[in-house]
């Protein structure tokens, strides 16, 4: 009984230490708790939070392009979805098909889909086409109950509704590639169905159009799967962009110029250097770039040899022809190698050591002064005035009208085009400048290129008091806020007095080489230069045959049709350039075009109509 | 004469179950209730699932306890040893099919029931270890050698589980043994030796151990050397209990259960679920409701008269209260993760079965609390 006792005492003793030690225990994990629960509590709530909301950028709606008159020519419009969840179809495979009898779905498609579906989570929807019709929707709409998983919505697509009219200017939206992801820390670029812009204006001002990201948080299971939205922020949709086009004009260039086969044409305000209209033929359709176009439909556009892609009006480098003969004129009469009234003896061939340099005009001019070698567009005039300036003088007057570099426009990969320079020559080409070579620069041919943009720039800076315009689209404006002043170029007054009257007698004088492209407008003068230039040497066998100027020669083969204007004559307004490729001669190919777009230009502009309604006064002087 | 007196218990029946512990027959329901709740919110607010079953499984165990109870002290006494035999075998059997299949197994498929020998260890060890130790006098308990007896009846099953691998039940029928040992009166140096010696097993153990238990407590360890992976669960958890606070988020607002966050929310995770979603205040008021469970078995040893029915009381609450502390200390990070259940409270059938049948066997030493034992069944 002594051990008993013993034994049990032990065991109680031993018990309550045991007990204690529980006690211990449990008094620890209430400790804990509290560490947890209360201590860090905050800190756990703020990681719960971090865990179930998952925040997802909204695309803000992109702001629309306008023209200068407020229309649209570039929106969004709702496009129709249909898509299909997995998880809510019983038999995907059923579903799909019962899809497919409603609205037409390739195959193809079909299986893409399906693999899409088991491939992703089952909740995830997986797009089947975004370009429903109205009526399709309502088909599957009405067959919703036989549907089941198949969800439709819209989306937000953009639209171009003057679809190729437009395109060069507009450019268009696509998805965005690994380089502008990388170039642009915009989180919105990551999002599937954001679009950036690729060409054009969408490009130029796509950072304003963008507008700025929306935030939806949703609340999200561990899988990922949204349970509900807790919060949505819609963000700033982008801005709309009003641009200086004027969308009747350019429709007008557009249809004016469609039946050639290759040209560009560009309108500008001469005053402002706004671009009011600006043509490139052929065009394109840029609707289906938004969603990425078909391998096939992009290698024939980018393989079609008059380049429906490229926007010729700044992209299109092509000789001035004589519509540079202004620049030598005023380069020799800056100089004053020449005066207006120096004269030149034209006998249809000029000579120049062995080298014999033809005039247009076979026969020859006879002797003539400045205002009638650009009226009749003598060459050996200016070959004459070119050899006495030299081309380095030649060069820095053309550079000061906007040719040779970039005007900085607002469209992305605008061309320089070229003025050649004695050390361009010598760096480029590592030959010394040939003499022979300022002849055929005098009359704008041999290196010389120049865009149409660039001659329109050029046309406009003779006409409105030497104001170096520059052309835009959407109107800069400097640090103050304030629309740019453009400086002048400084030149002799009654030297570029003679060469407006040249261009005047152009379409005005009794021996202008455009009579044809006298204005249908009563009292306003229109004044231009023609300018036809050669893209393939003329033989000796082919001058004397004429064959140079037969019209069964090969497309490729026949000389660029040019005409640069600006109207009204006495209060200029508008500058025109236009060049036809391989249109032959400017006057027949060009100016007439020029003429219809001046006219259209002066008629429906605000401005124009004032000029017309003011034209039964006297004029002026 | 004594063998008739155990054929013929000096109770009946009705004297038995007058003698019942009620308050702590009605406690045992009201944790189960919680758990009930915690399985329906675990669902999503369903009561399919787990809850429902979980209802199912507790009132058939709960009549199993009952029965248990009012069965005589002497009876489980003298079967202690062969309920235990049955036990190692059925582990064998266990760890054959497992070699047989190739990978970790802890189930006994008995066509109606899934059976888990492991989780039926820990309540017929401490069986069998109270009816050693009750034979045992202090100075057989002193003998080291004699102490070998009751070692390999620790070690057999701890070794056996081990192999399953099932480290969180070897860890707790370790300890509940040891437990066993240290009421039974071994000297407190013996605990600090051996303590010693496991300390120097360590190394060898790790070698021995399965990579993925390693990782556990790599992971327990530093959690975020692996946030996505093995510890996953550890940071979900606390995220989950912590971000509770004070007062909780609200039955069926536990946003990180009811989002999946949380994994094994309805078994080893469940109080993670139910301290989000009641707060500090629910879940140290559970706790506390724990504690009382326990420290109602500690009261029922300590007034048992018999040396058998002190130990098993004990040995049983010991048992239960090392449940929820291994549990909970593992949810709040403190232990690493070994897949201990919360008993009354996870769902799954043989951890519940198992403490309810302890329950049973402590309710059983309530009643005959003035029963008498002698030292060996022949003497019955």
């Amino acid at each position: 009984m002594y051990q008993e006792t013993d034994r049990h005492r032990l065991f109680t003793r031993r018990a309550l230490v045991l007990g204690a030690g529980q006690l211990g225990m449990f008094g620890l994990l209430v400790g804990r708790l509290w560490q947890l629960q209360v201590g860090e509590g905050e800190k756990y709530a703020l990681l719960a939070e971090d865990n179930r909301v998952n925040t997802k950028l909204i695309v803000p709606a992109r702001g629309r392009i306008l023209d200068r008159r407020g229309r649209p020519l570039a929106r969004n419009v709702p496009a129709y979805r249909v898509r299909v969840v997995r998880e809510r179809t019983p038999d995907l495979g059923r579903t799909l098909r019962a899809l497919a009898d409603l609205v037409p779905i390739s195959p193809r498609r079909l299986e893409e889909v399906e693999e899409q579906a088991h491939n992703l989570r089952p909740f995830v929807p997986v797009p089947i086409r975004d370009d429903l019709s109205w009526e399709e929707v309502a088909r599957i709409a009405v067959h919703a109950p036989e549907l089941p998983g198949i969800l439709l919505d819209q989306a937000l697509l953009r639209d171009y509704p003057y679809g190729p009219v437009l395109a060069h200017v507009l450019g268009y939206v696509g998805p965005v590639n690994d380089r502008e992801l990388q170039a642009d820390r915009d989180p919105l670029l990551s999002l599937p169905e954001f679009r950036i812009g690729k060409k054009g204006i969408e490009k130029s001002y796509d950072k304003r159009l963008r507008g700025r990201a929306g935030l939806s948080k949703v609340e999200v299971n561990a899988l990922g799967r949204e349970i509900r939205e807790l919060d949505r922020d819609e963000g700033d949709p982008g801005e709309d962009l009003q641009i200086s086009l004027d969308l009747d004009l350019q429709r007008f260039c557009f249809d004016r110029l469609a039946q050639e086969k290759a040209a560009a044409a560009a309108v500008l305000d001469v005053q402002t250097g706004a671009v009011l209209a600006s043509v490139s033929i052929p065009s394109f359709d840029p609707r289906p770039f938004a969603n990425g176009l078909s391998s096939a439909a992009w290698k024939e556009l980018s393989h079609d040899p008059l380049f429906p892609l490229v926007n010729k009006c700044i992209r299109g480098q092509y000789p001035p022809g004589s519509t540079f003969k202004m620049m030598t004129a005023l380069a020799a009469l800056e100089k004053g190698v020449i005066d207006p009234g120096h004269e030149v003896f034209c006998s249809g061939v000029f000579t120049l050591g062995n080298a014999r340099f033809h005039c247009w005009k076979a026969g020859g001019h006879g002797r003539l002064a400045l205002v009638q070698g650009i009226a009749q567009s003598c060459d050996i005039y200016f070959y004459d005035v070119a050899l006495r300036v030299g081309v380095d003088a030649i060069a820095a007057m053309a550079r000061r009208f906007g040719l040779g570099d970039r005007l900085g426009v607002d469209l992305p990969g605008e061309r320089p085009g070229l003025i050649p320079t004695r050390a361009w020559k010598r760096e480029r080409l590592g030959q010394p400048w040939q003499k022979g070579e300022t002849v055929v620069t005098g009359i704008g041919q041999g290196f010389v290129l120049a865009t149409p943009l660039q001659l329109a720039v050029m046309t406009a800076r003779l006409c409105n008091g030497l104001k170096m315009v520059r052309p835009w689209y959407v109107r800069p404006v400097g640090a103050d806020g304030q629309p740019e002043e453009w400086p002048r170029i400084e030149l002799p007054r009654d030297g570029l007095r003679a060469v407006l009257r040249g261009m005047y007698e152009v379409v005005n004088g009794a021996r202008g080489t455009a009579r044809r492209a006298k204005l249908p407008l009563e009292g306003i003068a229109l004044a231009g230069k023609t300018g036809t230039s050669q893209v393939k040497r003329i033989t000796r066998a082919e001058r004397a045959s004429g064959a140079h100027k037969r019209k069964d020669r090969p497309w490729e083969e026949r000389d660029h049709a040019l005409f640069v204007c600006f109207a009204p004559f006495d209060a200029p307004r508008y500058a025109v350039a236009v060049v036809v490729e391989h249109g032959g001669s400017g006057s027949r190919a060009a100016a007439p075009v020029a003429r219809d777009i001046m006219t259209r230009t002066l008629e429906i502009n605000p401005a124009g109509a004032a000029l017309l309604a003011a034209r039964d006064l006297p004029p002026k002087g | 004469m004594l063998r008739s007196r155990l054929r013929a218990p000096e109770l009946s029946l009705e004297e038995k179950v007058r003698a019942l512990h009620w308050p702590f027959i009605l406690l045992v329901p009201m944790l189960a209730m919680i758990g009930y709740a915690v399985l329906y919110s675990a669902a999503g607010g369903s009561h399919e699932p787990w809850a429902w079953r979980h209802a199912v499984r507790f009132t058939a165990g709960f009549f199993v306890m009952l029965t248990i109870a009012l069965v005589d002290i002497r009876f489980w006494f003298r079967w202690a040893y062969v309920i235990f035999a049955v036990t190692l075998v059925l582990l064998v059997a266990v760890d054959i099919a497992g070699s047989l299949s190739k990978g970790a197994q802890r189930w006994l498929n008995l066509g109606f029931f899934q059976l888990q020998p492991s989780e039926l260890a820990k309540v017929t060890l401490v069986m069998a270890l109270a009816r050693f130790l009750h034979a045992a006098r202090l100075e057989d308990i002193a003998r080291p050698l004699y102490l070998l007896i009751p070692l390999s009846m620790i070690g057999l099953p701890a070794g056996l589980v081990l192999l399953q691998p099932d480290l969180g039940t070897a860890v707790m029928l370790i300890t509940v043994g040891g437990g066993m040992l240290f009421l039974g009166g071994v000297r407190w140096w013996k605990f600090t030796l051996a303590g010693g010696l496991v300390a120097a097993a360590l190394p060898v153990l790790w070698a021995n151990l399965h990579d993925y238990q390693r990782q556990r407590v790599l992971t327990f360890l530093d959690p975020e050397r692996d946030p996505l992976g093995a510890g996953y669960h550890i940071i979900q958890s606390k995220i989950a209990l912590g971000s509770g606070g004070l007062f909780g988020r609200g039955f069926l607002r536990g946003t990180q259960s009811q989002l999946d966050f949380l994994p094994e929310k309805q078994t080893d995770f469940a109080f993670t679920l139910l301290a989000e979603e009641s707060g500090f205040i629910g879940a140290s008021l559970v706790l506390t409701l724990y504690f009382v469970v326990v420290f109602l078995a500690f009261l029922v040893g300590l007034r048992a008269q018999s040396h058998f029915g002190r130990l098993l009381a004990l040995g049983v609450g010991l048992n239960f209260s090392l449940y929820v502390v291994i549990n909970v200390a593992m949810i709040t990070g403190l232990i690493p993760v070994v897949g201990v259940p919360l008993p009354l409270v996870s769902y799954g059938g043989t951890a519940m079965m198992t403490t309810l049948v302890g329950f049973g066997l402590l309710l059983s030493v309530d009643v005959h609390r003035q029963v008498r034992i002698p030292r060996y069944p022949s003497e019955l």
